[in-house]
């Protein structure tokens, strides 16, 4: 009897025993925040046994199905970054809501090893068992706040149409297996690379299949209509979360699936892919620019953002691919970044997720209202922050395979997001307020913000570390 | 050797084999198709749990028919005693007279019939492509060797272990998840 090399697994299983632990203390520390703190020593466990495995040990374990490479690498830690700018943001935000309990960084946990075991799914099955778990995780954290009418309706909203596009994904996946006989993901792509079972419909409905599923998971159009109401519902530390995590995870599972499982059926999947991009991009733009909330704007923004990133994997090159990943890390700190104003805004007697909050902002807190500049900036794509990197990247990736026209709609559509995210500026700085909201500060929330308004800098000036960075983890793949 | 009189009546014999098999299968996905639709369209939902109930146990004969007689057991014991059970609890919870009362359907009931068979033609054309290949490893023979619960089980716990051990951790949120979002408010610091 051969037992199987755990090590390239430790880091989930330790992340995943921190849980477990959470959970039972649960029971018996009164002080929350303890627990959260214990959670980010799990965590910081975790990654520390990821950098300690990559390079030790082999890179594979359980016959293939779980890979550990570079390219899981990466995403694992834009997954830790999510995990810990989301529990520093959050725990004034849980206390002023008083839901501050320890399922919270238990479920966190969880989503995270989730997310975790889809970047390193070397196989169609642990694939969709690493989506499950996230999304389970996540569901339960958007009806978190459980005495609000808009939570409950978040969580429900998201459990039942993620609940399709888990049946969706399901039923691609077995018509690959009845295909093919094979749920492996490059045993999959030998056998479709050999023979004539590339022509048959049957594969091209499992591509469009896939394509649904994961782009409900990264909320592109037409799949994005439950973004919106679950991002304003969810409370907001969640809403950041899940507006980074879960996408950026579904990109590392469509990275595996398209470029090495279905990468020789190229042509069919970048023909379903490019509509779905430009409707993306046009639905998440326009439709941002009517909203009056701040979240549900974020929504919509963040749909625009899967709209970018999904040029990377149409692009179809190692360089578009280590585009995408060098955007959604941008993206982490970016979005958690402007996240963490919006949650600054809020306090005791005031929801602070409406644009007018942010009238004559700049007056009475200053150093808050440059931050959001800073990330409006960045999300808007202006120099010299990383969302300018991120973007050029992105488009010089899809001009480079080919697509010189869709680089030109992204820009356009890009050019009208400028007016969303700049109104919020212009709210700031050019707006009397009617009343001076409080800022709800703390250490922690402070911290998040130096660490991510940092990297948006650091990102948009030295972006060539970070992107050879992204490239060579996308070269593992 | 063989005559071409025995090979003929073997011929025969597998003919009449394969024409009982699609009968029963005919049978089996024809009640399976109408119990399903009449679960949706019952206005009572005991009624529709009940139809339920009765394509479960159909769908446990498909799999007999396929020689998963395992799954078959399991199928009737999780779905129609587990399971079937929880929705009967769940309807307890109900107020069945308002139920039966109110709308049934949704507005945009057309508009969503529509979509829902024009999606079915979609996935049928291709499947109707499908043809049957040679079996992997584990064929019938094989599986009648080792016996069902043998074959699922080493499956399970050698090849499929890790996404075994995963699946453990999801229904563990799934608990979490119930226990934290049904417990009572009294005890909650929410309320304090």
């Amino acid at each position: 009897m051969q037992y199987p090399d755990i090590n390239p697994v430790l880091p989930e299983i330790i992340l995943i025993a921190a849980a477990l632990l959470v959970l039972m203390l649960e029971l018996f520390i009164k002080r929350k925040e303890t627990i959260g703190f214990i959670a980010l020593i799990g965590v910081g466990l975790s990654m520390c046994s990821m950098f300690y495995v990559k390079g030790v040990v082999g890179q594979e374990t359980f016959g293939g199905m779980f890979i550990s490479d570079g390219y899981s690498a990466f995403f694992k830690i834009i997954f830790y970054l999510n995990f810990y700018l989301t529990v520093l943001i959050s725990l004034k935000y849980l206390k002023i809501e008083r839901a501050l309990r320890g399922e919270y960084f238990g479920l966190l946990m969880f989503a995270t090893a989730g997310m975790m075991i889809m970047a390193s799914a070397g196989d169609l099955i642990v694939l969709y068992l690493g989506l499950e778990l996230m999304a389970l995780s996540t569901y339960i954290l958007a009806g978190f706040l459980r005495h609000k009418k808009k939570s409950n309706e978040a969580a429900v909203k998201y459990f039942l149409l993620g609940g399709f596009s888990s049946a969706i994904l399901l039923y691609g996946i077995s018509m690959i297996y009845g295909l093919t006989g094979t749920t492996d993901i490059r045993h999959l792509a030998g056998l479709l690379a050999g023979g004539g079972i590339k022509s048959s419909p049957v594969l091209l409905l499992s591509v469009a299949l896939f394509v649904v599923a994961f782009g409900y998971k990264v909320a592109a159009a037409p799949f994005h209509m439950w973004a919106p109401d679950v991002y304003e519902g969810a409370p907001t530390s969640i809403t950041a979360f899940m507006s980074v995590g879960p996408k950026a995870a579904g990109f590392a599972v469509m990275g595996r699936v398209f470029l090495i499982g279905l990468a020789s059926v190229r042509i069919e999947w970048t023909t379903i892919l490019i509509p779905v991009a430009i409707l993306t991009m046009a639905v998440g733009n326009i439709i941002a620019i009517s909203q009056t909330n701040i979240k549900r704007m974020l929504a919509y923004s963040s749909i625009a953002h899967a709209g970018y990133a999904i040029l990377g994997i149409i692009a179809g090159t190692q360089e578009g691919m280590a585009a995408t990943m060098n955007y959604m890390l941008i993206y982490a700190f970016m979005n958690i970044g402007a996240f963490a104003v919006v949650i600054m805004l809020k306090s005791e007697g005031l929801e602070g997720d409406n644009l007018s909050d942010y009238e004559g902002l700049a007056k009475t807190h200053p150093v808050a209202s440059a931050l959001m500049l800073v990330f409006m900036f960045s999300l808007t794509g202006i120099p010299p922050t990383g969302g300018f990197m991120g973007k050029f990247y992105l488009l010089m990736s899809i001009v480079n395979a080919g697509y010189a026209w869709l680089a030109v709609v992204a820009v356009a559509f890009s050019a009208i997001s400028a007016y969303f995210y700049l109104r919020v500026v212009m709210y700031m700085y050019m707006k009397e307020s009617k009343e001076t909201p409080v800022l709800s500060v703390s250490p922690a929330i402070g911290l998040a913000l130096i660490i991510t308004v940092a990297m948006v800098i650091a990102m948009g000036i030295l972006p060539a570390r970070f992107i050879d960075f992204a490239g060579a983890a996308s070269a593992a793949l | 050797m063989m005559t071409r009189r025995s090979s003929a009546g073997a011929d025969r014999k597998r003919r009449d084999r394969m024409a009982i098999n699609q009968f029963f299968f005919g049978y089996f996905a024809f009640v399976i198709i109408l119990t399903a639709l009449l679960v949706v369209t019952r206005k009572n939902p005991v009624h529709s749990v009940l139809w339920m109930l009765v394509m479960f146990f159909h769908v446990a004969g498909l799999y007999l028919f396929l020689n998963a007689e395992f799954m078959a057991a399991v199928q009737i014991i999780v779905y129609a005693g587990a399971i079937l059970v929880l929705y009967v609890f769940l309807i307890f919870l109900l107020n069945l007279k308002e139920e039966i009362q109110g709308e049934h359907y949704v507005g945009e009931w057309p508009m969503g019939l529509t979509l829902a068979l024009s999606v079915l033609v979609v996935i049928l054309i291709p499947l109707a492509g499908m043809k049957v290949k040679p079996f992997g490893k584990w064929s019938i023979a094989a599986i009648s060797k080792e016996t069902h619960t043998v074959a699922l089980g080493k499956v399970l716990y050698t090849g499929y272990l890790f996404p075994f051990e995963v699946a453990s951790i999801i229904l563990l949120v799934a608990i979490v998840g119930a226990v934290f979002l049904a417990r009572g408010k009294s005890d909650s610091p929410e309320d304090e």
